[in-house]
């Protein structure tokens, strides 16, 4: 019978690890896989509004972005009012109708008429530089228009 | 010669490796927004003639530039502007709309195709009040259609609009395009800006 005897140890046994690694692999998978590489540094602040009729922008190929807001903090020397951002960079008004034939170029010829462009607007901005981005792209025909919103309700969050 | 087992790798330290890539895409990781309210602008081109709406088909929608409502010349707050916007578009007054549910006032709009919300906004209006207004008008027609698509086939637009988008989707497209473009020109959506 001694051999069943147990070992009297007061330890507890060691937790086996051997598949911690396995849980962690697949976390790291998961967050490698929903990472989207954020294509444009902000310089401005983008706190985008509230919004619940919303659609949803697929084919992520085929928009083009443009950022407006008030300068973020490390770039208070170009003032607290509202302005664009393009790329990677403080932009004019008039540089839209640029920057959308810049990004057509890159697209296919078939797929331009696909092209939308989504406003990412902070939602202290003001109507006047959105009523002049709109001109500026109903001038380039770049009609297909989204304002980028978060989604929740209208009443409670605005 | 005994064979000699090769010597185990110490794999210890893997999860260290993996947690420090873990802790790395965790950091970086922004789940990007990529919804919004779609619209299309009115073309460039300007027309010589002057359409000819009647005021009483038209719903002006006011927003000065501290934010505050203006609906056909009454203040009004936000959370009502959707019922009186559904209640315009659905008046149906000169009855030849069949299955309009409103009032049949013959002051208000005469139909659903001739009924024009009119959006105006000051340059100082915040953009998140402008959004708010857009959604809550998008919503009064949305709202619309999907009463009208429940009545007719039993499946809210956006129900219908879903799996219109849905590859999966085992039903016949080609009817189902009919039956979203019919809601569609039930309700049209006829929404124009302007800023001051």
């Amino acid at each position: 019978m001694s051999k069943f005897k147990k070992k009297k140890s007061g330890e507890m046994p060691a937790v086996n690890t051997a598949s911690l690694p396995d849980i962690v692999f697949m976390l790291l998978f998961f967050f490698m896989v929903a990472t989207v590489m954020r294509q444009n540094t902000l310089k401005i602040e983008n706190n985008l509004p509230f919004a619940d009729q919303v659609d949803k922008l697929d084919k992520k190929d085929l928009v083009m972005y443009i950022y407006a807001g008030k300068p973020s903090e490390n770039y208070t020397q170009y003032g607290n009012q509202a302005r664009i951002q393009l790329n990677d960079n403080f932009a004019d008004v008039k540089d839209i109708a640029a920057f959308i034939s810049a990004e057509r170029a890159t697209k296919r010829e078939e797929l331009v008429p696909y092209l939308t462009t989504a406003l990412k607007v902070d939602s202290d901005a003001n109507m006047g530089l959105i009523g002049d981005i709109k001109q500026e792209l109903r001038k380039v025909n770049a009609l297909k228009i989204n304002y980028t919103t978060k989604k929740g309700s209208v009443l409670t969050n605005n | 010669m005994a064979k000699r087992a090769a010597p185990e790798v110490n794999a210890g330290s893997m999860a260290d490796i993996a947690f420090l890539l873990l802790i790395f895409f965790l950091v970086t990781t922004t789940i990007e927004v990529d919804s919004g309210i779609n619209r299309k602008l009115p073309p460039m081109e300007e027309s010589d003639e002057d359409v000819i709406i009647k005021q009483k088909n038209i719903f002006t929608v006011l927003l000065n530039g501290k934010d505050q409502l203006l609906v056909e010349e009454n203040i009004m707050e936000l959370k009502d502007l959707r019922l009186a916007a559904k209640e315009f578009l659905d008046n149906g007054g000169d009855k030849s709309c069949s299955y309009c549910k409103g009032k049949k006032d013959p002051a208000s709009s005469d139909n659903p195709d001739k009924a024009v919300i009119s959006l105006e906004n000051n340059r100082e209006t915040t953009y998140k009040t402008y959004i708010a207004v857009q959604n809550e008008l998008v919503a009064a027609y949305n709202e619309l259609r999907n009463e009208r698509a429940k009545s007719l086939y039993g499946k809210s637009f956006a129900e219908l609009e879903e799996n219109y988008k849905d590859v999966n989707w085992p039903g016949n497209k080609e009817s189902l395009k009919k039956k979203i473009d019919q809601i569609k020109v039930d309700y049209p959506q006829k929404l124009s800006e302007v800023q001051e």
